[in-house]
């Protein structure tokens, strides 16, 4: 009597558990099929127009023609220069809201204020980027402001995954090392560090991906409609791949004629961004088995 | 002078009470075994000496701890060479994702020895001490991760030596070691005690009754019973002990 009762929970309990299962991997198939269309889409359409001459050369006869190499150029220095501003800064802050700050208010408002950044929308950094780094600041419609505007939108994400990267790093190693008499700064830079650093890396490169593509920071602050030249400082507009797309896409001179074009554009960013991720995920394993060798 | 000593140590997480009036002496190269159900404090009390419990945030403490007569506790005492005078061994094998060298000579570069080659001979000496040379002398700059756990131990308690402590805080090295590592480590703990004096954390009262010369027998952060271990195992003064001895609460 009560093995028949067992058997008639377990068998529901099986049910259960198929149903389930079913569920889910439906919802995933689902999600790499959409996945994979987006993906051979953009490929079957922008292969063609992918050549040597399309990342090489400047566009031509209202950008239906041609390459896109300055908006190549320009999206290169654009991470570049956000880089240079949100890796360091945001790296800090991460040391030192996860070694210095004890837990307390102050530290759950300045979390709350990070979360709270990166939920923004993009195209509110592109307004306020223009209010302060354009007009307040003067630097006009430049690298260096949009890049700053990218920096201030990637910070966020540098900060939580650094400091993810830090808390991953299990305490008897900090244990260990003030033990033996380091102060904290040793023990942040000769042991925390290290053993963050393969992680650090995938963040960075991940929010370099974000970067990347975002198109409403640079709209006000940097992208150049169409500038068949490379920059040559700081203080130059540039254009970039992912304004570029949104340009002969919308506002071209010949939308139509221009539709491969736009393809192989987006090719191109997610080529970057695919590589990115790829980037990081290696970098991550090289570093790990060097992290145990140093 | 005894070489360390607490006298009327509360010790407080918040306003929870870990340690109560806890008087102890403990005399130059000797070992002394901390035992007590888990929770009673041990590991509280083994902190309280290179003032590891600092890293806690929101804890009090009251008395005084001396270490050759100095409070610990005392205003001007500079903690990071403090914790020189102190290695200190942990539960699990904790070496630094570094090279099996690098991890001995770390206390040194951190102290601000630059000097290779005495870094290179206090490496080895303390390696020596041990008896882990004969098996990593060929693989120093291998990465200390691939030794075994035992191994990883008697690095451990070679990286504590290289900064030429008095004193060794170990809180429970065993627990996380086969019988062959423990029994290697308990020997090495007879060994060392003609060099330091050891404090030894452990739940297990064979190991208490092997390695040690006195054992305090901790229960809810106060002190039982302290006394010579062949004393407290065979003629226990407290009935309390006395249970917990015998395996009748744990
Ligand atoms: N970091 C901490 N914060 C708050 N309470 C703690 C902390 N560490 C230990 N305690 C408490 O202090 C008491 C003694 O703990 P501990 O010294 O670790 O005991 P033992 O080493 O004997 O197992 C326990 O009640 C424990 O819950
Ligand atoms: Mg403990």
């Amino acid at each position: 009597m009560e093995t028949t009762n067992e058997n008639r929970i377990s068998k529901s309990k099986d049910r259960h558990q198929k149903a389930a299962f079913f569920v889910f991997a439906v919802l995933g198939y689902f999600i790499v099929t959409i996945l994979i269309a987006i993906l051979s889409f953009i490929v079957i359409k922008g292969a063609s127009v992918i050549s040597w001459d399309f990342i090489t050369k400047m566009p031509e006869e209202g950008m239906t023609k041609g390459g896109i190499y300055p908006a190549i150029i320009g999206t290169l220095y654009l991470v570049a220069g956000s880089m240079l501003f949100a890796f360091p800064i945001g790296v800090l802050a991460a040391i030192y809201m996860n070694e210095y700050v004890s837990d307390g208010v102050a530290k759950k408002f300045i979390r709350l204020m990070t979360n709270n950044l990166s939920g923004i929308p993009s195209i509110v950094f592109g307004l306020f980027g223009m209010a302060l780094f354009v007009n307040k600041l003067g630097f006009g419609d430049s690298i260096l402001a949009g890049s700053l505007t990218l920096g201030l939108l990637a910070l966020p994400v540098v900060i939580r995954t650094t400091e993810e990267a830090l808390k991953a790093v299990n305490d008897t190693f900090r244990h260990a090392s003030y033990g033996l008499g380091a102060t904290k700064w040793q023990t942040i830079r000769r042991v925390v560090l290290p053993m963050a650093f393969p992680n650090i890396i995938t963040g960075l490169i991940l929010s370099i991906g974000r970067v990347s593509g975002e198109t409403a920071p640079i709209l006000f602050t940097v992208a150049a409609y169409f500038l068949p030249k490379l920059p040559t400082s700081i203080f130059d507009q540039a254009m970039a791949l992912p304004y570029h797309l949104y340009v002969i896409s919308t506002s071209g001179t010949n939308i139509e004629e221009s539709r491969p074009i736009a393809y192989g554009t987006a090719l191109i960013l997610i080529i970057i961004v695919l590589v990115c991720n790829l980037l990081a995920n290696a970098l991550r394993k090289y570093f790990n088995n060097k992290v145990k060798m140093s | 002078m005894y070489k360390l000593e607490s006298k009327h140590v509360d010790f407080f997480y918040g306003a929870s009470q870990a340690l109560k009036d806890i008087n102890i002496s403990i005399e130059e190269n000797t070992v002394t075994a901390l035992i007590g159900p888990s929770g009673c404090g041990k590991s509280t009390y083994l902190r309280l000496f290179n003032r590891m419990n600092d890293l806690i945030s929101n804890t009090t403490i009251k008395g005084e701890v001396l270490i050759d007569g100095l409070d610990v506790y005392a205003k001007g005492v500079n903690v990071d060479s403090l914790r020189k005078k102190t290695g200190m061994v942990f539960q699990k094998p904790n070496p630094f994702p570094k090279t099996i060298f690098e991890n001995v000579a770390y206390g040194l570069r951190v102290n601000g020895i630059t000097d290779e080659k005495l870094i290179q001979e206090r490496v080895e000496s303390s390696i020596k001490k041990v008896v882990l040379w004969d098996e990593v002398k060929d693989k120093l700059k291998k990465s200390a991760f691939e030794l075994s756990g035992g191994q990883q131990q008697r690095l451990c308690i070679a990286r504590a030596l290289a900064i030429q402590p008095s004193v060794i805080l170990m809180d429970e090295p065993t627990s996380a070691l086969d019988p062959i590592s423990t029994a290697k480590i308990e020997e090495l703990v007879y060994e060392l005690k003609s060099k330091y004096t050891i404090v030894i954390v452990t739940h297990n009262m064979q190991q208490a009754a092997r390695v040690s010369d006195k054992t305090a027998f901790f229960y809810l952060g106060e002190l039982i019973e302290f006394n010579i271990t062949r004393e407290l195992f065979t003629n226990p003064m407290v009935e309390r002990t006395q249970n917990y001895i015998t395996g009748r609460f744990g």
